[in-house]
């Protein structure tokens, strides 16, 4: 009797180790979760795009909710999801804020007239600082933050249209998007 | 021959000393040191498998000033870690630390060699005691009688 169960643990050890295995076949390595999810955005004041002396600060989205999308004229998978933020501009539900990452103005003011504009505003970070304060290792990225600054939702990577209807958009109706 | 051989090494030399793109632009030694130290010890997000004193990545490159940065500034090296780790996540830290979610990380390995050594020790317990036992007299005599060939019941040939 004791004797079976002993035979029992190299079993017992393969199937947990085939469990986490398995569970790894669909986790995604190159999505590292943000630390800030559920804390409050980064403070930051940044000149807008192409008018340098005109100055953004994320506390002049306090009391609504909004999405920041970092963008890049140099980043292949922007041009793939604009579209989509194209698409979702048009149905007004809350702002999109462009945060152009590392890029310069003249390049990324014509890319978004050859692309469209989704963005209720454009700003700049040509340094790329904003982006390390926001953890941004992939653009592009997007963040959707709530009444309060605090940030709730993090993608990383082009937008999809099944991330945007089934993951962001069911989060702005909870926090009472329509603003 | 001697000569071209001599330039191969050079070019060769020279392709070293260019790959090594930690090179720190600041002037003190022991603050230089613990430039690359820290860089080293801190994952870069676009190539996972690199640390930020090794990758090429652009944001690499921003991560290193920003180390270097905090350095000048006066930070600790906990601060610049807890800077990191505070935009990143526990991730770009190429040592986690340990706490409630890493505990299997770092008592896996642990547990995995009590559990091996609890196994082999088994084993060879068991062995042990189902060790043959010594033979009888009456086996003597039956070995006897069968090398003898006077064995009644064996097999004839």
């Amino acid at each position: 009797m004791k004797r079976s169960l002993f035979f029992l643990i190299p079993l017992l050890a393969f199937i947990v180790l085939a469990a986490f295995l398995l569970r790894g076949l669909w986790l995604n390595p190159s999505e590292v979760p943000s630390p800030l999810i559920g804390k409050p955005a980064p403070q930051f004041e940044t000149p807008k795009l192409a008018a340098p002396g005109e100055k953004f600060s994320n506390r002049d989205m306090l009391g609504k909710v909004w999405i920041l999308n970092v963008w890049a004229s140099w980043c292949g998978p922007c041009r793939e999801e604009h579209p989509i933020w194209n698409d979702f501009s048009r149905k007004n539900l809350v702002p999109v804020v462009g945060l152009n990452y590392k890029d310069q103005d003249e390049t990324a003011v014509r890319w978004l007239r050859e692309q469209g504009n989704p963005y209720a505003v454009s700003i700049a970070d040509h340094d790329g600082r904003v982006g390390i304060d926001y953890g941004v290792y992939g653009v592009p990225e997007t963040f959707v933050i709530d009444r309060t600054g605090v940030i709730r939702y993090k993608h990383i990577g082009p937008m999809t249209k099944t991330v945007l209807e089934e993951k962001i958009i069911p989060e702005l109706m909870k926090l009472g998007g329509r603003s | 021959m001697r000569r071209t051989l001599a330039a191969l090494m050079l070019a060769l030399l020279a392709g070293v000393t260019h790959a090594n793109d930690a090179t720190p632009t600041l002037t003190d030694p022991v603050t230089a040191k613990r430039e690359v130290e820290l860089a080293a010890q801190l994952r870069c997000l676009v190539c996972q498998n690199q640390s930020i004193a090794e990758s090429h990545a652009d944001l690499a490159a921003d991560l290193r000033n920003q180390v270097r940065e905090q350095i000048a500034a006066g930070k600790t090296d906990a601060e610049i870690i807890d800077y990191m780790t505070a935009r990143y996540g526990d991730f770009v830290r190429y040592k986690p630390p340990f706490k409630a979610t890493t505990l299997l990380l770092w008592l896996g390995p642990a547990l995995l060699l009590m559990a091996g050594l609890l196994v082999a020790t088994r084993i060879v317990r068991a062995r042990r005691t189902s060790a043959v036992p010594a033979l009888s007299p009456q086996d003597h005599a039956r070995v006897e009688q069968l090398l003898a060939g006077t064995d009644k019941d064996a097999p004839r040939s």
